[in-house]
Protein backbone atom coordinates (compact mmCIF):
# COMPACT_ATOMS: atom_id res chain seq x y z
CA UNK A 1 0.00 0.00 0.00
CA UNK A 2 2.95 2.35 0.47
CA UNK A 3 3.82 3.97 -2.80
CA UNK A 4 7.32 4.89 -1.61
CA UNK A 5 8.40 1.26 -1.57
CA UNK A 6 7.50 0.99 -5.25
CA UNK A 7 10.08 3.51 -6.34
CA UNK A 8 12.77 0.82 -6.30
CA UNK A 9 10.69 -1.63 -8.30
CA UNK A 10 11.27 -2.26 -11.97
CA UNK A 11 8.46 -1.11 -14.21
CA UNK A 12 7.37 -2.54 -17.55
CA UNK A 13 6.61 -0.28 -20.54
CA UNK A 14 2.90 -0.91 -19.76
CA UNK A 15 3.11 0.28 -16.15
CA UNK A 16 1.42 3.64 -16.72
CA UNK A 17 -1.23 2.24 -19.08
CA UNK A 18 -2.24 -0.33 -16.48
CA UNK A 19 -2.24 2.09 -13.57
CA UNK A 20 -4.50 4.28 -15.70
CA UNK A 21 -6.90 1.33 -15.74
CA UNK A 22 -6.87 1.21 -11.91
CA UNK A 23 -4.72 -1.89 -11.61
CA UNK A 24 -3.88 -2.91 -8.05
CA UNK A 25 -0.10 -3.18 -8.22
CA UNK A 26 2.17 -5.51 -6.25
CA UNK A 27 5.86 -6.31 -5.96
CA UNK A 28 6.52 -9.53 -7.90
CA UNK A 29 10.19 -10.53 -7.72
CA UNK A 30 11.22 -6.87 -7.87
CA UNK A 31 8.72 -5.89 -10.57
CA UNK A 32 5.73 -3.62 -10.04
CA UNK A 33 2.94 -5.56 -11.72
CA UNK A 34 -0.87 -5.66 -11.55
CA UNK A 35 -2.25 -8.21 -9.09
CA UNK A 36 -5.74 -7.57 -10.42
CA UNK A 37 -7.77 -4.74 -11.93
CA UNK A 38 -11.28 -5.02 -10.51
CA UNK A 39 -12.04 -8.64 -9.75
CA UNK A 40 -9.90 -11.79 -9.86
CA UNK A 41 -13.00 -13.93 -10.46
CA UNK A 42 -14.14 -11.82 -13.42
CA UNK A 43 -10.66 -11.87 -14.94
CA UNK A 44 -10.45 -15.63 -14.50
CA UNK A 45 -13.84 -16.15 -16.11
CA UNK A 46 -13.01 -13.82 -19.00
CA UNK A 47 -10.01 -15.99 -19.93
CA UNK A 48 -12.04 -19.20 -19.69
CA UNK A 49 -14.96 -17.90 -21.76
CA UNK A 50 -13.76 -14.93 -23.83
CA UNK A 51 -10.33 -13.30 -23.70
CA UNK A 52 -7.96 -11.82 -21.15
CA UNK A 53 -4.78 -9.81 -21.72
CA UNK A 54 -1.76 -9.92 -19.42
CA UNK A 55 1.40 -7.82 -19.28
CA UNK A 56 4.11 -10.47 -18.86
CA UNK A 57 7.02 -8.19 -19.76
CA UNK A 58 8.79 -9.15 -16.52
CA UNK A 59 9.65 -12.55 -17.99
CA UNK A 60 13.18 -13.13 -19.23
CA UNK A 61 13.83 -13.22 -22.99
CA UNK A 62 17.09 -14.52 -24.39
CA UNK A 63 18.34 -14.81 -27.95
CA UNK A 64 20.74 -17.69 -28.51
CA UNK A 65 22.54 -17.42 -31.83
CA UNK A 66 25.26 -18.80 -34.00
CA UNK A 67 26.43 -22.27 -35.07
CA UNK A 68 26.94 -23.13 -31.38
CA UNK A 69 23.34 -22.30 -30.42
CA UNK A 70 21.80 -25.72 -31.08
CA UNK A 71 24.57 -27.80 -29.45
CA UNK A 72 24.47 -25.48 -26.41
CA UNK A 73 20.67 -25.71 -26.07
CA UNK A 74 20.78 -29.47 -26.59
CA UNK A 75 23.35 -29.76 -23.79
CA UNK A 76 21.27 -27.81 -21.24
CA UNK A 77 17.71 -28.90 -22.04
CA UNK A 78 15.83 -32.05 -21.04
CA UNK A 79 13.53 -31.66 -24.04
CA UNK A 80 14.81 -32.28 -27.56
CA UNK A 81 15.62 -28.92 -29.12
CA UNK A 82 17.02 -30.68 -32.20
CA UNK A 83 13.53 -31.95 -33.01
CA UNK A 84 12.26 -28.40 -33.66
CA UNK A 85 11.63 -27.13 -37.18
CA UNK A 86 11.89 -23.38 -37.87
CA UNK A 87 8.75 -21.70 -36.51
CA UNK A 88 8.27 -24.21 -33.69
CA UNK A 89 8.61 -23.88 -29.93
CA UNK A 90 8.57 -26.30 -27.04
CA UNK A 91 8.37 -26.39 -23.25
CA UNK A 92 11.53 -27.63 -21.55
CA UNK A 93 13.46 -27.84 -18.28
CA UNK A 94 17.09 -26.86 -17.72
CA UNK A 95 18.56 -29.25 -15.16
CA UNK A 96 21.59 -29.35 -12.89
CA UNK A 97 23.81 -32.44 -12.67
CA UNK A 98 21.48 -33.95 -10.06
CA UNK A 99 18.48 -33.56 -12.38
CA UNK A 100 17.14 -30.66 -10.27
CA UNK A 101 15.27 -28.00 -12.19
CA UNK A 102 17.25 -24.78 -12.74
CA UNK A 103 14.35 -23.27 -14.66
CA UNK A 104 11.42 -24.13 -16.88
CA UNK A 105 11.34 -22.34 -20.21
CA UNK A 106 9.97 -22.17 -23.72
CA UNK A 107 12.59 -22.56 -26.44
CA UNK A 108 11.76 -21.44 -29.98
CA UNK A 109 13.57 -22.16 -33.21
CA UNK A 110 13.21 -19.00 -35.31
CA UNK A 111 15.55 -19.76 -38.23
CA UNK A 112 18.85 -21.61 -38.70
CA UNK A 113 21.25 -20.50 -35.93
CA UNK A 114 18.56 -18.29 -34.32
CA UNK A 115 16.87 -19.52 -31.18
CA UNK A 116 14.81 -17.70 -28.54
CA UNK A 117 14.14 -18.66 -24.94
CA UNK A 118 11.53 -17.27 -22.55
CA UNK A 119 12.44 -17.89 -18.91
CA UNK A 120 11.13 -16.94 -15.46
CA UNK A 121 11.76 -13.37 -14.25
CA UNK A 122 12.98 -14.69 -10.90
CA UNK A 123 15.50 -16.98 -12.61
CA UNK A 124 16.87 -14.76 -15.37
CA UNK A 125 20.18 -14.04 -13.65
CA UNK A 126 20.68 -17.65 -12.55
CA UNK A 127 19.81 -18.87 -16.04
CA UNK A 128 22.22 -16.49 -17.74
CA UNK A 129 25.02 -17.59 -15.42
CA UNK A 130 24.22 -21.28 -16.03
CA UNK A 131 24.03 -20.87 -19.79
CA UNK A 132 27.32 -18.90 -19.89
CA UNK A 133 29.00 -21.53 -17.73
CA UNK A 134 28.03 -24.27 -20.18
CA UNK A 135 28.61 -22.29 -23.34
CA UNK A 136 31.68 -24.10 -24.65
CA UNK A 137 30.18 -23.75 -28.13
CA UNK A 138 30.74 -20.00 -28.63
CA UNK A 139 27.03 -19.35 -28.99
CA UNK A 140 26.03 -15.71 -28.72
CA UNK A 141 23.65 -15.03 -25.81
CA UNK A 142 21.72 -11.75 -25.96
CA UNK A 143 19.41 -10.68 -23.14
CA UNK A 144 16.54 -8.97 -24.93
CA UNK A 145 14.46 -8.54 -21.75
CA UNK A 146 15.30 -4.86 -21.06
CA UNK A 147 14.47 -3.71 -24.60
CA UNK A 148 11.30 -5.71 -25.13
CA UNK A 149 7.81 -6.13 -23.71
CA UNK A 150 5.62 -9.23 -23.72
CA UNK A 151 1.85 -9.43 -23.75
CA UNK A 152 -0.21 -12.61 -23.36
CA UNK A 153 -3.60 -12.72 -25.11
CA UNK A 154 -5.45 -15.73 -23.72
CA UNK A 155 -8.85 -17.35 -24.12
CA UNK A 156 -11.20 -18.83 -26.72
CA UNK A 157 -11.61 -15.41 -28.41
CA UNK A 158 -7.88 -14.63 -28.56
CA UNK A 159 -7.67 -15.84 -32.15
CA UNK A 160 -10.57 -13.62 -33.27
CA UNK A 161 -9.13 -10.60 -31.49
CA UNK A 162 -5.71 -10.93 -33.12
CA UNK A 163 -7.34 -11.64 -36.48
CA UNK A 164 -9.37 -8.45 -36.11
CA UNK A 165 -6.05 -6.59 -35.63
CA UNK A 166 -4.97 -7.91 -39.06
CA UNK A 167 -2.83 -10.75 -37.74
CA UNK A 168 -4.19 -13.18 -40.34
CA UNK A 169 -1.89 -16.01 -39.27
CA UNK A 170 -3.90 -16.19 -36.04
CA UNK A 171 -6.16 -18.63 -37.89
CA UNK A 172 -3.37 -20.93 -39.00
CA UNK A 173 -0.54 -20.67 -36.47
CA UNK A 174 -0.45 -24.07 -34.73
CA UNK A 175 -0.12 -24.61 -30.98
CA UNK A 176 3.54 -23.87 -30.07
CA UNK A 177 4.06 -22.25 -33.47
CA UNK A 178 6.01 -18.98 -33.56
CA UNK A 179 6.28 -16.31 -36.24
CA UNK A 180 8.25 -13.10 -36.78
CA UNK A 181 5.68 -10.71 -38.16
CA UNK A 182 4.12 -7.26 -37.89
CA UNK A 183 1.22 -6.33 -35.65
CA UNK A 184 -0.31 -2.86 -35.96
CA UNK A 185 2.76 -1.93 -37.98
CA UNK A 186 5.12 -2.94 -35.18
CA UNK A 187 7.71 -5.67 -35.46
CA UNK A 188 6.45 -8.57 -33.34
CA UNK A 189 7.36 -12.11 -32.39
CA UNK A 190 4.10 -13.99 -31.88
CA UNK A 191 3.75 -17.53 -30.57
CA UNK A 192 0.68 -19.65 -29.87
CA UNK A 193 1.59 -20.30 -26.26
CA UNK A 194 0.40 -19.35 -22.80
CA UNK A 195 0.10 -20.13 -19.12
CA UNK A 196 -3.66 -20.35 -18.64
CA UNK A 197 -4.81 -23.69 -20.06
CA UNK A 198 -6.66 -21.87 -22.85
CA UNK A 199 -5.85 -21.21 -26.47
CA UNK A 200 -3.87 -18.01 -26.78
CA UNK A 201 -0.88 -16.07 -27.99
CA UNK A 202 2.17 -14.38 -26.54
CA UNK A 203 3.44 -11.26 -28.29
CA UNK A 204 6.96 -9.86 -27.92
CA UNK A 205 7.55 -6.30 -29.17
CA UNK A 206 10.07 -3.50 -28.67
CA UNK A 207 9.43 -1.37 -25.58
CA UNK A 208 8.47 1.68 -27.63
CA UNK A 209 5.71 -0.29 -29.40
CA UNK A 210 4.23 -1.88 -26.26
CA UNK A 211 1.58 0.77 -25.63
CA UNK A 212 0.44 0.76 -29.26
CA UNK A 213 -0.10 -3.00 -29.08
CA UNK A 214 -1.80 -2.75 -25.66
CA UNK A 215 -4.17 -0.01 -26.83
CA UNK A 216 -4.87 -1.90 -30.06
CA UNK A 217 -5.76 -5.00 -28.09
CA UNK A 218 -7.94 -2.98 -25.71
CA UNK A 219 -9.92 -1.63 -28.67
CA UNK A 220 -11.20 -5.20 -29.09
CA UNK A 221 -12.46 -5.20 -25.48
CA UNK A 222 -10.70 -8.15 -23.86
CA UNK A 223 -10.41 -8.15 -20.06
CA UNK A 224 -7.14 -6.73 -18.71
CA UNK A 225 -5.90 -9.30 -16.19
CA UNK A 226 -3.37 -9.43 -13.36
CA UNK A 227 -1.07 -11.92 -11.70
CA UNK A 228 -3.76 -13.28 -9.36
CA UNK A 229 -5.94 -14.58 -12.20
CA UNK A 230 -2.82 -15.83 -13.99
CA UNK A 231 -2.10 -17.92 -10.89
CA UNK A 232 -5.61 -19.43 -10.54
CA UNK A 233 -5.75 -20.14 -14.28
CA UNK A 234 -2.37 -21.88 -14.45
CA UNK A 235 -3.04 -23.91 -11.31
CA UNK A 236 -6.38 -25.22 -12.63
CA UNK A 237 -4.56 -26.20 -15.82
CA UNK A 238 -1.87 -28.04 -13.84
CA UNK A 239 0.91 -25.71 -15.02
CA UNK A 240 3.71 -25.45 -12.49
CA UNK A 241 5.21 -22.28 -11.01
CA UNK A 242 8.97 -22.09 -10.53
CA UNK A 243 9.95 -21.32 -6.94
CA UNK A 244 6.80 -22.95 -5.58
CA UNK A 245 6.20 -26.21 -7.45
CA UNK A 246 9.72 -26.55 -8.80
CA UNK A 247 13.22 -25.76 -7.58
CA UNK A 248 16.79 -27.03 -7.90
CA UNK A 249 16.09 -29.91 -5.50
CA UNK A 250 13.16 -31.25 -7.52
CA UNK A 251 13.64 -33.22 -10.74
CA UNK A 252 11.53 -33.24 -13.90
CA UNK A 253 10.40 -36.78 -13.05
CA UNK A 254 9.22 -35.77 -9.59
CA UNK A 255 7.47 -32.74 -11.08
CA UNK A 256 5.39 -35.04 -13.30
CA UNK A 257 7.19 -33.80 -16.41
CA UNK A 258 8.72 -37.08 -17.62
CA UNK A 259 6.83 -36.42 -20.87
CA UNK A 260 9.24 -33.60 -21.75
CA UNK A 261 12.42 -35.59 -21.15
CA UNK A 262 12.86 -36.44 -24.82
CA UNK A 263 16.41 -35.28 -25.48
CA UNK A 264 18.29 -38.32 -26.91
CA UNK A 265 21.66 -36.63 -26.48
CA UNK A 266 23.88 -36.37 -23.45
CA UNK A 267 22.21 -33.44 -21.67
CA UNK A 268 23.09 -32.21 -18.19
CA UNK A 269 21.13 -34.14 -15.57
CA UNK A 270 20.40 -37.12 -17.82
CA UNK A 271 22.31 -39.70 -15.77
CA UNK A 272 20.59 -38.62 -12.57
CA UNK A 273 17.15 -38.88 -14.19
CA UNK A 274 17.94 -42.35 -15.53
CA UNK A 275 18.99 -43.46 -12.06
CA UNK A 276 15.95 -41.89 -10.42
CA UNK A 277 13.63 -43.53 -12.95
CA UNK A 278 14.39 -46.90 -11.31
CA UNK A 279 12.80 -45.81 -8.07
CA UNK A 280 10.79 -42.61 -7.83
CA UNK A 281 10.00 -41.96 -4.16
CA UNK A 282 7.87 -38.83 -4.43
CA UNK A 283 6.05 -37.02 -7.17
CA UNK A 284 3.67 -34.13 -7.69
CA UNK A 285 -0.05 -34.76 -7.16
CA UNK A 286 -3.11 -32.60 -7.46
CA UNK A 287 -5.16 -32.22 -4.28
CA UNK A 288 -8.86 -31.41 -4.45
CA UNK A 289 -10.81 -30.42 -1.34
CA UNK A 290 -14.08 -32.25 -0.78
CA UNK A 291 -15.39 -29.76 1.76
CA UNK A 292 -15.49 -25.96 2.01
CA UNK A 293 -12.34 -24.01 2.76
CA UNK A 294 -9.53 -22.27 0.89
CA UNK A 295 -6.21 -24.13 0.90
CA UNK A 296 -2.99 -22.07 0.75
CA UNK A 297 0.65 -22.61 -0.11
CA UNK A 298 2.30 -24.28 2.91
CA UNK A 299 -0.77 -26.12 4.26
CA UNK A 300 0.02 -29.67 5.42
CA UNK A 301 -1.36 -32.73 3.64
CA UNK A 302 -2.30 -35.81 5.69
CA UNK A 303 -2.98 -39.46 4.97
CA UNK A 304 -4.86 -40.53 8.07
CA UNK A 305 -2.89 -39.05 10.96
CA UNK A 306 0.41 -38.92 9.15
CA UNK A 307 1.65 -35.78 7.40
CA UNK A 308 2.83 -36.88 3.96
CA UNK A 309 3.37 -33.56 2.23
CA UNK A 310 2.86 -29.80 2.00
CA UNK A 311 0.94 -27.79 -0.58
CA UNK A 312 3.38 -26.05 -2.92
CA UNK A 313 0.58 -24.08 -4.62
CA UNK A 314 -3.07 -23.85 -3.66
CA UNK A 315 -6.10 -21.69 -4.25
CA UNK A 316 -9.85 -21.55 -4.52
CA UNK A 317 -10.60 -22.74 -8.06
CA UNK A 318 -13.13 -20.39 -9.66
CA UNK A 319 -13.99 -22.97 -12.34
CA UNK A 320 -14.40 -25.96 -10.01
CA UNK A 321 -15.68 -23.77 -7.15
CA UNK A 322 -13.62 -25.71 -4.65
CA UNK A 323 -10.14 -25.67 -3.13
CA UNK A 324 -7.33 -27.15 -5.23
CA UNK A 325 -3.59 -27.48 -4.78
CA UNK A 326 -0.39 -29.30 -5.65
CA UNK A 327 1.84 -31.30 -3.32
CA UNK A 328 4.79 -33.68 -3.46
CA UNK A 329 3.61 -36.96 -1.94
CA UNK A 330 5.05 -40.46 -1.65
CA UNK A 331 4.45 -42.43 -4.86
CA UNK A 332 2.40 -45.09 -3.02
CA UNK A 333 -0.47 -42.56 -3.02
CA UNK A 334 -2.97 -43.33 -5.80
CA UNK A 335 -5.14 -40.78 -7.57
CA UNK A 336 -8.51 -40.95 -5.83
CA UNK A 337 -7.08 -41.75 -2.38
CA UNK A 338 -8.69 -39.99 0.56
CA UNK A 339 -6.45 -37.37 2.18
CA UNK A 340 -6.95 -34.28 4.30
CA UNK A 341 -5.48 -30.79 4.30
CA UNK A 342 -4.96 -28.73 7.43
CA UNK A 343 -6.35 -25.22 6.88
CA UNK A 344 -6.33 -22.77 9.83
CA UNK A 345 -5.84 -25.76 12.13
CA UNK A 346 -8.90 -27.55 10.73
CA UNK A 347 -8.53 -30.77 8.75
CA UNK A 348 -10.54 -30.66 5.54
CA UNK A 349 -11.30 -33.84 3.59
CA UNK A 350 -9.53 -34.01 0.23
CA UNK A 351 -8.74 -36.40 -2.59
CA UNK A 352 -5.54 -37.09 -4.51
CA UNK A 353 -6.11 -35.85 -8.06
CA UNK A 354 -4.28 -35.50 -11.33
CA UNK A 355 -2.19 -32.32 -11.37
CA UNK A 356 -4.40 -31.04 -14.17
CA UNK A 357 -7.82 -30.00 -12.88
CA UNK A 358 -9.03 -28.28 -16.02
CA UNK A 359 -8.60 -29.02 -19.72
CA UNK A 360 -10.22 -26.62 -22.24
CA UNK A 361 -13.85 -26.72 -21.22
CA UNK A 362 -13.58 -30.03 -19.38
CA UNK A 363 -12.60 -30.49 -15.75
CA UNK A 364 -10.43 -33.44 -14.78
CA UNK A 365 -11.43 -33.53 -11.15
CA UNK B 1 -30.82 -3.26 8.03
CA UNK B 2 -28.50 -0.93 9.96
CA UNK B 3 -27.39 2.23 8.25
CA UNK B 4 -23.72 3.16 8.19
CA UNK B 5 -24.37 5.92 10.72
CA UNK B 6 -26.01 3.51 13.17
CA UNK B 7 -23.00 1.22 13.44
CA UNK B 8 -19.77 1.25 15.40
CA UNK B 9 -16.49 0.33 13.73
CA UNK B 10 -13.25 -1.42 14.61
CA UNK B 11 -9.87 -0.48 13.18
CA UNK B 12 -9.89 -3.94 11.61
CA UNK B 13 -13.00 -2.82 9.64
CA UNK B 14 -15.77 -4.79 11.35
CA UNK B 15 -19.05 -3.00 12.01
CA UNK B 16 -21.34 -3.76 14.97
CA UNK B 17 -24.97 -2.75 15.33
CA UNK B 18 -26.61 -3.02 18.72
CA UNK B 19 -30.18 -4.30 18.59
CA UNK B 20 -31.52 -4.83 22.13
CA UNK B 21 -29.00 -7.02 23.91
CA UNK B 22 -27.73 -8.52 20.66
CA UNK B 23 -25.23 -7.06 18.23
CA UNK B 24 -25.10 -7.87 14.52
CA UNK B 25 -21.54 -7.94 13.13
CA UNK B 26 -20.26 -7.61 9.58
CA UNK B 27 -17.46 -6.01 7.60
CA UNK B 28 -17.49 -2.50 6.18
CA UNK B 29 -17.97 -1.61 2.54
CA UNK B 30 -14.39 -0.34 2.53
CA UNK B 31 -13.19 -3.77 3.76
CA UNK B 32 -15.13 -5.76 1.17
CA UNK B 33 -13.69 -3.57 -1.56
CA UNK B 34 -10.15 -4.14 -0.29
CA UNK B 35 -10.67 -7.89 0.09
CA UNK B 36 -12.44 -8.12 -3.34
CA UNK B 37 -14.13 -11.39 -4.35
CA UNK B 38 -15.05 -13.25 -1.17
CA UNK B 39 -15.15 -16.99 -1.82
CA UNK B 40 -15.41 -18.45 1.68
CA UNK B 41 -16.36 -17.40 5.21
CA UNK B 42 -15.47 -19.59 8.15
CA UNK B 43 -18.07 -18.83 10.82
CA UNK B 44 -17.74 -19.25 14.58
CA UNK B 45 -19.83 -21.95 16.28
CA UNK B 46 -23.12 -20.79 17.76
CA UNK B 47 -22.80 -20.80 21.56
CA UNK B 48 -19.09 -19.91 21.52
CA UNK B 49 -18.12 -17.37 24.18
CA UNK B 50 -15.84 -14.69 22.84
CA UNK B 51 -13.95 -11.67 24.16
CA UNK B 52 -13.80 -8.29 22.49
CA UNK B 53 -10.88 -8.25 20.04
CA UNK B 54 -10.74 -12.04 19.67
CA UNK B 55 -10.45 -13.50 16.14
CA UNK B 56 -13.71 -15.39 15.63
CA UNK B 57 -14.24 -15.79 11.90
CA UNK B 58 -12.23 -15.82 8.67
CA UNK B 59 -13.18 -14.15 5.42
CA UNK B 60 -11.28 -15.46 2.41
CA UNK B 61 -10.75 -14.07 -1.06
CA UNK B 62 -9.03 -15.91 -3.88
CA UNK B 63 -5.71 -14.44 -2.78
CA UNK B 64 -5.80 -14.18 1.01
CA UNK B 65 -7.50 -14.87 4.34
CA UNK B 66 -8.63 -12.11 6.70
CA UNK B 67 -9.38 -12.58 10.40
CA UNK B 68 -12.63 -11.10 11.70
CA UNK B 69 -12.54 -9.88 15.29
CA UNK B 70 -15.36 -9.73 17.84
CA UNK B 71 -16.29 -6.07 18.48
CA UNK B 72 -17.54 -6.91 21.95
CA UNK B 73 -17.52 -9.74 24.46
CA UNK B 74 -20.39 -12.17 24.60
CA UNK B 75 -21.81 -15.32 23.11
CA UNK B 76 -22.30 -16.07 19.42
CA UNK B 77 -26.07 -16.54 19.08
CA UNK B 78 -26.46 -16.76 15.30
CA UNK B 79 -24.41 -17.01 12.11
CA UNK B 80 -25.69 -15.98 8.69
CA UNK B 81 -26.64 -19.15 6.79
CA UNK B 82 -27.02 -17.26 3.49
CA UNK B 83 -23.38 -16.12 3.59
CA UNK B 84 -22.27 -19.70 4.19
CA UNK B 85 -24.14 -20.70 1.00
CA UNK B 86 -23.09 -17.70 -1.10
CA UNK B 87 -20.16 -15.71 0.34
CA UNK B 88 -20.37 -13.14 -2.48
CA UNK B 89 -23.34 -11.60 -0.62
CA UNK B 90 -20.74 -9.98 1.66
CA UNK B 91 -19.35 -8.11 -1.34
CA UNK B 92 -22.77 -7.09 -2.59
CA UNK B 93 -24.37 -6.06 0.71
CA UNK B 94 -21.79 -5.83 3.50
CA UNK B 95 -24.18 -3.91 5.75
CA UNK B 96 -27.33 -5.80 4.80
CA UNK B 97 -27.79 -9.42 3.76
CA UNK B 98 -24.05 -9.89 4.13
CA UNK B 99 -23.92 -9.65 7.96
CA UNK B 100 -21.75 -12.40 9.44
CA UNK B 101 -22.89 -13.25 12.97
CA UNK B 102 -24.85 -12.01 16.00
CA UNK B 103 -23.49 -11.70 19.52
CA UNK B 104 -25.44 -11.69 22.76
CA UNK B 105 -23.67 -9.25 25.03
CA UNK B 106 -24.06 -7.78 28.48
CA UNK B 107 -21.12 -5.44 27.96
CA UNK B 108 -22.57 -2.84 25.67
CA UNK B 109 -20.16 -0.24 27.04
CA UNK B 110 -17.42 -1.94 25.01
CA UNK B 111 -19.04 -0.46 21.92
CA UNK B 112 -18.34 3.05 23.22
CA UNK B 113 -14.63 2.55 22.69
CA UNK B 114 -15.20 1.81 18.99
CA UNK B 115 -15.34 4.43 16.24
CA UNK B 116 -18.58 5.98 15.07
CA UNK B 117 -19.23 6.40 11.33
CA UNK B 118 -17.61 9.82 11.12
CA UNK B 119 -14.49 8.71 12.98
CA UNK B 120 -14.31 5.59 10.83
CA UNK B 121 -14.45 7.67 7.63
CA UNK B 122 -11.54 9.74 8.93
CA UNK B 123 -9.69 6.57 9.89
CA UNK B 124 -10.03 5.10 6.37
CA UNK B 125 -8.52 8.27 4.91
CA UNK B 126 -5.42 7.83 7.08
CA UNK B 127 -5.10 4.26 5.77
CA UNK B 128 -4.88 5.38 2.13
CA UNK B 129 -1.63 6.47 0.56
Amino acid sequence: MQTETFSLLKKTPLNQAQKGMFAKMVDFHGWELPLYFESILKEHEAVRTHCGVFDVSHMGRLKIEGPGALPLLQKINANDISSLKPGQALYSHMLNEKGGIIDDLIVSYLSPNHYYAVVNASRLDADKAWIAQNNSYDALIIDESPQTAMIAVQGPKAEDILYALEFKEAKTLPRFGIIQTKLLNCKALISRTGYTGEDGFEIIVHNEDAEVIWEGLMSESPMPCGLAARDTLRLEAGLLLYGQDMNEDITSLEAGCAWLVKNPDDFIGKDSLLKQKQELKRRLYGIKLLDKGVPRHGNKVFLGEEQIGTLTSATFSPTLETGIGLAYLPTYVKVGDNLSVSVHGRKIAAKANLTQFYNRGKSHA
Amino acid sequence: MPKNEECRYMKSHEWAYLDGNEAAVGISDHAQKEITDIVFVEMPKVGRKVSAGEAVATVESVKAAFDIYAPLSGEICAVNPEVAKDPSIVNKEPHGQGWLFRLKSSRKEELDSLMDWKQYQEFIKTQKH
